[in-house]
């Protein structure tokens, strides 16, 4: 008989394994389906995790890492506030999409103008359309108790929607041979959000998520505020002893989210993508829901998962590419490894005891 | 067949500590036999052993003449042992019948059941109406719960873990009518306690342990209730000291504060009012649901009040925050230890950031100094004899006195200007009881004001100055604590629930 032991206190060793362990197991379960599905196992994980940094194409793909992990990092940092917390918030992509629309109009106003402030403000108004848009389930939850998850899932249907009438409504490029999609900012060198360095795939966005790494690390880890939002995720009337407003920690949990959030739709519309269309959006807000679990909502952790997370992706368009792997398989892959890290994650707070103990 | 429980070496040991060591007792049918030792002590971990809830290293046991190691509950329970925790588990929202059949394997209609329950409940004296919701009754109603739903399983053996650290003397004495009722019967009783008095009156046996080990057996009839703690603790006790104090001037006034309930089934406040002055001991009595929670949250600050309710030192304060208040002096300790006054998951040194941050220099531009908070946590430890590892320790893997013991030191050592607490003692040893008591005493005897809400009337009139009774959400007027006779403060409680009907 197996038995689960409550550990009193949650083991260090088993929150930094669980995550590896989980890698090896997706690995394993992985090369199990793609051999279901015809492929050698070997070679598809080879595919998936080594070719992206290591074959033939790697340089090109090193810079693709960069690109995808960004905004994956950035996401998930403000994502992991509100769930320490227990605040629920699964509507960044709707929030990534805000702010990237938010900055797009900007930039798009200010065309052709040139000028050193445009960027930073772009900055700010992605910023501020992510946040704006987590604000609308935290007031609704501050004022009428509603759920933030329906509410932030929503939205994020309503901000699809919008995107799609700006891409071929008011945004749509006049020049554009009425094909649907805004302008290119790339081609607009105030508003472009170039490469930092040739062949990285380093740009402005990528430094964003690295700060976004320092700043939660300092923020939930060494910071007051950041120790009672963990409070009030393990007790909340603890966490009201500690002198935490509920009302306030609503906000500042969707608000952190949306505008991060914000920030990397900013950073992509204005970079990689520069341009608005109806599929401007391809997951992120959902990926980063799985890389800050993965990350162990630890900024640090959320680094590597993000970038894990984004080989993943590069990997998996290369084993579909080369390997013909249906596009299903590789999600199903991806969504593996959220799954066997809630699994393994028994073993951080539980010890397995296999058969009786003799009395 | 003379033993009834017969325990031989049982041995468990957690990470840094040993809780039983080689502990061995026995229990005839129809004893009523103690349990005592201080916090810590192995107690509960003893007994959580026999009902299956925890498995012991090494050891025997041997129930009704055959040996004995159950997997889990239920299988102790098919055996014929039960078991009342301290806490209830039981569910507000369900009516009495519904929560006992949730307890059970195979329960059987409702409409037999509640007769069952109703039949039971009189027989023992425990009269229970099994369509009442749970969240309309008592402490001590509850409790009835939990025996009952002990009792239909016909026990041979009924495990208590400190049943009455939430009844009222009324209520105490119906329970051991009850028991004594039981072990007339044949059923055997394993009883812990820290009340010394009513072990002394109830149990013909008593096997006490000291960290973890038993120390001495005897019949606790032939010992007095000093001499028992004096086993318990290996030392000698001591008594609390009640300095000389002077009045100041007064620096708590609450007045006109009225409330309504924190959850559906809780009591409102009534205008309330109250004058507490500078190195003086309220003591507020009475049973536990009352209001008691209420007060104390109006008081920290978590349930802000209207203006003008709660002055501190003449400015009024009813609108500040627990923090805001913590500024000023006011703090607080509120009776649940586990899930209030200390996050069970997190480590002593960050559960002593969770209300240190106003008064001691715990962080620096809002930034946590972890070596401050760590040197803080060492300081409640040793001034308080928190047995403990260390600091690094989970609240929850505290015994439950231990972790009392630091949640009061927590705020004592932040020198309060007024310092609310409710249950004090709650699940503390008799040693420990006195010292944390002692600590309140002498942070009077310092100038600090103290309130304190308890429902253990002795502790009160030990530690207060005055004694007020808060019933039914009403506070009563103040009265000296010198010259008042039991019967006066009876009076002041205005009688605990359901007394009528339950004295049969
Ligand atoms: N799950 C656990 N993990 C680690 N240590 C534990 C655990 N449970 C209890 N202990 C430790 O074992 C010892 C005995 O604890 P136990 O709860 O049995 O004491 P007790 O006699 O019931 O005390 P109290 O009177 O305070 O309730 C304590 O030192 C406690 O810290
Ligand atoms: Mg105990």
């Amino acid at each position: 008989m197996i038995t689960l032991v409550r550990r009193p206190t949650p083991s260090q060793f088993w929150s930094y394994a669980t995550p590896l362990l989980a890698v090896i197991a997706t690995m394993i379960a992985g090369g199990i389906l793609f051999a279901i599905l015809g492929k050698h196992p070997v070679e598809a994980i080879r595919v998936i995790f080594w070719d992206p940094l290591f074959g033939g194409n790697a340089s090109y793909f090193r810079g693709q890492l960069l690109v995808k992990a960004g905004p994956l990092i950035l996401i998930a940092c403000g994502l992991a506030v509100g769930f320490r917390a227990g605040i629920w918030n699964i509507g960044a992509e709707g929030q990534y999409i805000m702010g990237a629309l938010f900055s797009a109009w900007l930039a798009l106003k200010m065309y052709p103008a040139e000028s050193h402030w445009l960027f930073p403000a772009m900055i700010v108004l992605g910023a501020l359309g992510g946040f704006l848009w987590a604000m609308i389930p935290a007031v609704l939850k501050v004022l009428f108790g509603t759920s933030e998850i329906l509410v932030s899932l929503m939205l994020v249907y309503v901000a699809e929607n919008l995107l799609a009438y700006m891409a071929f409504g008011p945004l749509k490029n006049p020049e554009g041979f009425g094909f649907p999609g805004s302008r290119n900012l790339q081609d607009y060198p105030s508003a472009f959000n170039h490469e930092l360095i040739e062949g990285t795939g380093m740009h402005w966005g990528v430094v964003a998520a690295l700060i976004a790494v320092i700043f939660s690390y300092g923020l939930m880890h060494r910071h007051i505020t950041g120790f009672r939002i963990r409070v009030a995720g393990e007790a909340p009337r603890a966490a009201r002893f500690a002198g935490v407003i509920p009302a306030r920690l609503v906000m500042l949990g969707l608000g952190m989210g949306g505008a991060f959030a914000g920030l990397a739709g900013m950073f992509e519309v204005s970079g990689p993508s520069g341009q608005i269309t109806d599929s401007f959006n391809v997951g992120y807000g959902f990926t980063a829901i799985i890389v800050a679990f993965l990350g162990r909502l630890h900024p640090i952790g959320i680094l590597l998962a993000g970038l894990l997370m984004a080989l993943t992706y590069i990997g998996g368009d290369m084993a579909q590419l080369m390997l013909g792997l249906p596009s299903a398989a590789i999600q199903v892959f991806q969504g593996m490894l959220l799954f066997f890290l809630l699994a393994f994650d028994v073993l951080t707070n539980f010890r397995i005891r296999f058969g009786r103990v003799a009395a | 067949m003379t033993e009834l429980l017969k325990i031989e070496g049982l041995t468990k040991a957690y990470p840094g500590v040993v809780a039983n060591d080689g502990v061995g007792f026995s229990v005839r049918p129809g004893e009523v036999h103690a349990l005592l030792g201080e916090n810590g002590a192995g107690k509960s971990t003893l007994v959580k052993m026999i009902y299956g809830l925890v498995k012991p290293d090494s050891g025997t046991m041997h129930f009704a003449g055959q040996s004995f190691a159950p997997a889990d509950p239920r299988a102790a329970r098919a055996a014929g042992v039960a078991m009342v925790f301290q806490h209830f588990s039981l569910f507000e929202a369900l009516n009495v019948a519904e929560n006992v059949a949730l307890g059970m394997e195979n329960p059987p209609p409702m409409r037999q059941l509640a007769k069952r329950i109703r039949e039971i409940s009189t027989a023992y004296g425990l009269p229970l109406d099994p369509a009442r919701l749970v969240g309309d009754l008592s402490a001590g109603e509850r409790q009835r719960v939990e025996i009952v739903r002990c009792l239909l399983q016909d026990p041979k053996l009924l495990i208590m873990d400190e049943p009455t650290s939430v009844l009222t003397p009324q209520e105490v004495e119906i329970l051991f009518h009850t028991l004594r009722k039981l072990s007339a019967e044949g059923t055997a009783i394993l009883y812990i306690s820290h009340k010394l008095e009513e072990i002394r009156t109830l149990c013909e046996g008593a096997t006490i342990l000291r960290a973890g080990k038993v120390v001495a057996s005897c019949n606790p009839r032939e010992k007095t209730a000093r001499e028992l703690a004096e086993l318990m603790v290996g030392a000698e006790l001591k008594v609390t000291d009640r300095a000389e104090r002077k009045l100041g001037d007064v620096v708590l006034k609450v007045s006109g504060l009225s409330l309504a309930p924190l959850s559906q089934f809780g009591p409102s406040l009534k205008d309330l009012s109250l004058e507490l002055r500078a190195g003086e001991v309220l003591g507020i009595g009475g049973v536990a649901g009352n209001g008691q929670e209420e007060l104390l949250a109006t008081l920290s600050g978590e349930r802000p009040s209207a203006p003008g309710t709660v002055s501190l030192m003449g400015e009024d304060i009813s609108g500040l925050g627990p923090n805001g208040r913590r500024a000023k002096g006011l703090l607080a300790a509120p009776e649940e230890r586990l899930g209030h006054a200390a996050v069970p998951a997190m480590s002593l040194t960050e559960n002593a950031i969770l209300t240190g941050t106003m008064r001691k220099p715990l962080t620096r531009n809002g930034f946590v100094d972890q070596g401050a908070a760590k040197t803080f946590a060492d300081e409640i430890i040793q001034a308080f004899d928190v047995r403990t590892p260390g600091s690094h320790v989970a609240a929850r893997a505290l015994s439950g006195g231990n972790l009392q013991k630091y949640v009061i030191g927590r705020e004592v050592l932040q020198n309060p200007a007024v310092l609310v607490v409710n249950q004090p003692t709650w699940g503390v040893d008799a040693a420990a009881a006195a010292s944390i008591r002692q600590a309140l005493l002498d942070l009077a005897a310092k100038g600090a004001a103290v309130i304190a809400i308890s429902q253990d009337l002795d502790e009160l009139m030990e530690i207060s100055d005055r004694f007020s009774a808060l019933n039914e959400g009403r506070l009563s007027a103040s009265r000296p604590t010198q010259g008042l006779t039991i019967e006066e403060i009876g009076m002041m409680l205005g009688g605990a629930h359901g007394m009528q009907e339950a004295a049969v």
